[in-house]
């Protein structure tokens, strides 16, 4: 019984959330692979791009809100998705129509659209403000638990509770379709095929006949869909805040380049390497001991690795030792 | 003279900005402004160094800000007696078991050749010195964070004059970019970029959270000062006297005696401050003009056209037999060095460390700005990056107000849309730096002092 307790314990603090975290991860690293494999730049306006998409959802289900549509047991934010989305692209396609085409036809090297990206970095951020302001807003509605910890107690006797918000399982339930639709879309469809094209030689590719207008529309359009999507549902499990979100953008770069930098299954893998090391790391494992072990070995101290502050230090490390041994990622992407 | 005839007029218009500043405001706004302006061009130095004439993106400004904030704190504090007979053996030895391990791994790395046992082994070592020095230095990091935690908790300084701290700053700065330029400057110039922000970012990581050695988000209050303080120098009598001539046909006006003696009293309390802000200055400018002779002098040196040589064409650098992984090195730990230095003048003249709040928007974004703005590869052009984006910073609000004001003047006071946009005034300064950096980008890439180099 012991050893069942142990498991719930470790599903219910590490597992779940990890899964949650790293779905949402993974969006934003699928995004930022996609803008570098593509467009070629490391997109430092990553954070403000989600925050920004996130805004257009929580405008929006405000206005659902006063009017009265819910959608019952779910969160009405994910009615109002599709028409942030609108707005997203909409504002990323103008972007790049006054910001980074003029460097994209110059050939400027990626330094100097990484250096551009920042520029729409501050802009994003003070249109984000200005619009909704710093503070921190919570938008969730609708049933808050899947399984409530007591619940799942008294249903199996056990010890340990196993706790499943409804936002981490749509959460999973909507990466995992949109990643689908994603790699569906890279892989089979003429459109996709052309991006990989694209991106992995830009002069064949123009050569065969590839219109680079369009491939950039369409990663615009994508990109858009990921930041929003994954915006919001990381809003939905925390809460919005710009400043975080803006502070999300390091393990979401982390995320993309331990998976290999262009390459977006690498990234979509990255989000949860980084997911489950902060957690694993950063977990007291003293009840998971308790359980485990015969009693007279029991430990004294918290078993654990790494204090919680260290939860960013963590990510960034696996940065560092993945960039000294394996410059290309975990799953091959381009060798930078 | 007529060649840099940009450069006066660039640097005119901005000190006249500044003491319109002081008009307008107050002096002490105005100085303030100038003190935080050669602060900043401090920082746009080192990065200019890096970026203009290497060609090296360093993300990671904040990371050597903060560490020089920090040697602020370890130089000037007096250090804590009981803390250190508390727990002050177990963190030292846990220091001479961290020199160990990185010595044994040192030498492992270098007579052993590449293999898998060797990786497996260095790993060993690692992990096995972090599990003995936690277990060492737990005891007296909580022997330590225990002494008086609402006053100190944290082993203190050594006692100095903060002023030691810039050229310490600038040692622990350089150590510490030593330490990224061997692992990291192989990398591609944007892949650094990231690399550095995250190492940054455990930096600060490091320092919130390791409350025996910086007191971490308690901060550190009270710091000594090079300068000194307002409410001495309000009671010595040369500083009255000079403020009495010096505004003696104000006063004389005055007839009644008690009446005269408030309005003095209020002189010299606006006076003395302003008078230590000047010391301040004083001290800040004797430092940018040390760094810009020398960076001038380095600019127009053979190692600066050999730098140049290797920002333009590494490879063709290379192939005339300049080393270029070395000079790379070189000038990052250099130029993280004045960032440093920098970081410790901040906290110098704040008074205070607060690790809370270091943020890459400001002290690593906002000095990228301040880079580009200005001019990359030129000195006269960082530093007048460094003044005009802080200026605009700390004005953009009284200047996003004045234009709200005048877009909704049709509105009345209370319409909510007014009340909105004067409610988020402060973001504007994020909008202008943004649409300032966009455009500076586009129509004038090199900044606005560009890079001029004279063959003499």
């Amino acid at each position: 019984m012991d050893y069942v307790n142990a498991i719930i314990l470790l599903l219910n603090y590490i597992f779940v959330p990890a899964l949650a975290y790293g779905s949402q991860l993974a969006l934003g690293a699928i995004f930022v692979t996609l803008i570098y494999g593509i467009l070629r730049f490391a997109n430092f306006a990553t954070g403000d791009m989600m925050s920004f998409g996130t805004m257009f959802v929580i405008l929006f289900t405000w206005y659902f809100q006063s009017v009265g549509i819910s959608l019952g047991v779910f969160p009405t934010a994910l009615l109002a998705i599709p028409f942030a989305i609108i707005f997203m692209v909409g504002y990323m396609l103008i972007i790049d129509k006054f910001v980074f085409k003029y460097y994209r036809i110059k050939k400027s090297p990626p330094v100097q659209l990484a250096m551009v990206s920042i520029g729409v970095m501050f802009v994003t951020q003070a249109v984000v403000r200005i619009i909704i302001g710093p503070s921190d807003r919570r938008f969730f509605d609708g049933e808050k638990f899947l399984i409530k910890a007591g619940e799942f107690k008294e249903m199996t006797g056990l010890n340990e509770g196993l706790a499943i918000k409804s936002t981490q399982v749509i959460t999973i339930i909507v990466t995992l379709i949109l990643v689908s639709t994603l790699f569906w879309f890279l892989n089979k469809t003429k459109t996709g095929k052309s991006m990989r094209a694209y991106s992995d030689n830009e002069d064949l590719a123009l050569l065969s006949g590839i219109d680079p207008k369009k491939i950039v529309m369409t990663t615009w359009i994508i990109a858009g869909i990921l930041a929003t999507i994954g915006g919001a549902l990381y809003g939905l499990d925390k809460s919005f805040k710009p400043f975080t979100y803006f502070n999300n953008m390091l393990p979401i770069f982390a995320a993309a380049i331990v998976g290999g930098i262009g390459n977006p299954f690498g990234a979509f893998l990255g989000g949860y390497v980084i997911a489950f090391s902060e957690i694993l790391l950063t977990y007291a494992y003293r009840k998971f001991f308790m359980y485990v072990l015969p009693e007279s070995m029991e430990p004294d101290g918290l078993i654990q690795l790494l204090s919680t502050d260290y939860k960013f230090a963590v990510s960034f490390s696996i940065l560092v030792i993945v960039l000294l041994y394996r410059p290309s990622g975990i799953f091959k992407g381009k060798v930078l | 003279m007529r060649k840099n005839l940009n450069v006066i007029a660039a640097y005119s218009i901005m000190m006249g900005l500044i003491i319109l500043v002081g008009i307008f405001q107050s002096w002490n706004i105005a100085l303030s402004i100038f003190n935080l302006c050669l602060i900043s061009a401090v920082m746009t130095m080192g990065a200019n160094i890096q970026w203009g004439y290497a060609g090296l993106i360093n993300f990671g400004i904040m990371g050597f800000t903060a560490l020089g904030g920090l040697a602020a704190v370890l130089i000037s504090v007096d250090p804590v007696q009981e803390a250190w007979s508390a727990g002050g053996s177990n963190i030292l030895f846990s220091l001479v078991l961290i020199i160990a391990m990185v010595l044994a791994v040192r030498y492992i790395l270098k007579n052993y050749k590449k293999s898998k046992n060797r990786t497996y082994i260095v790993a060993a070592i690692i992990i096995l010195g972090i599990v003995i020095i936690r277990f060492i230095s737990e005891p007296g990091i909580e022997a330590i964070e225990n002494v008086e935690p609402a006053k100190t908790g944290f082993l203190g300084g050594l006692g100095l004059p903060i002023i030691f701290s810039w050229i310490v700053g600038a040692f622990f700065a350089g150590g510490l970019a030593f330490v990224i330029g061997k692992v990291a400057l192989g990398l591609r110039a944007d892949y650094l970029a990231i690399a550095t922000l995250l190492i940054s970012e455990i930096v600060i990581a490091i320092i919130k959270h390791e409350d025996w050695l910086t007191r971490g988000v308690k901060n550190v209050i009270g710091l000594k000062r090079p300068a000194p303080y307002e409410v001495n120098l309000q009671q010595t009598d040369w500083f009255i006297d000079l403020v009495e001539k010096f505004n003696s046909s104000k006063l004389n006006l005055i007839t009644d005696i008690t009446e005269r003696q408030a309005a003095l009293n209020q002189l010299v309390i606006e006076g003395s401050s302003i008078f230590v802000k000047l010391c301040y200055s004083g001290l800040f400018l004797i430092v940018v003009i040390i760094l810009l002779i020398l960076t001038q002098k380095a600019l127009y040196s053979p190692w600066g056209r050999m730098m140049r040589a290797i920002r333009d064409n590494e490879e063709a650098a290379n192939a005339m037999g300049k080393n270029v992984v070395k000079q790379h090195l070189l000038i990052f730990v250099l130029g993280s060095a004045i960032v440093g230095i920098a970081g410790a003048m901040l906290v110098t003249q704040d008074g205070l460390f607060t690790p809370g709040s270091y943020r890459p928007l400001r002290y690593t974004f906002l000095i990228w700005v301040m880079v580009i703005v200005g001019g990359s590869g030129n000195n006269f052009g960082a530093i007048l990056g460094g003044f005009v984006v802080w200026f605009l910073w700390i004005e953009a609000a009284p200047i996003g107000l004045y234009l709200v004001n005048l877009t909704t003047a049709g509105l009345d006071d209370t319409h909510f849309l007014k009340v909105h946009l004067i409610e988020s005034v402060p973001y504007f300064r994020f909008l202008m730096m943004g649409v300032g950096l966009l455009i500076i980008m586009r129509y004038r890439p090199k900044g606005i002092l560009p890079e001029k180099i004279e063959i003499k």
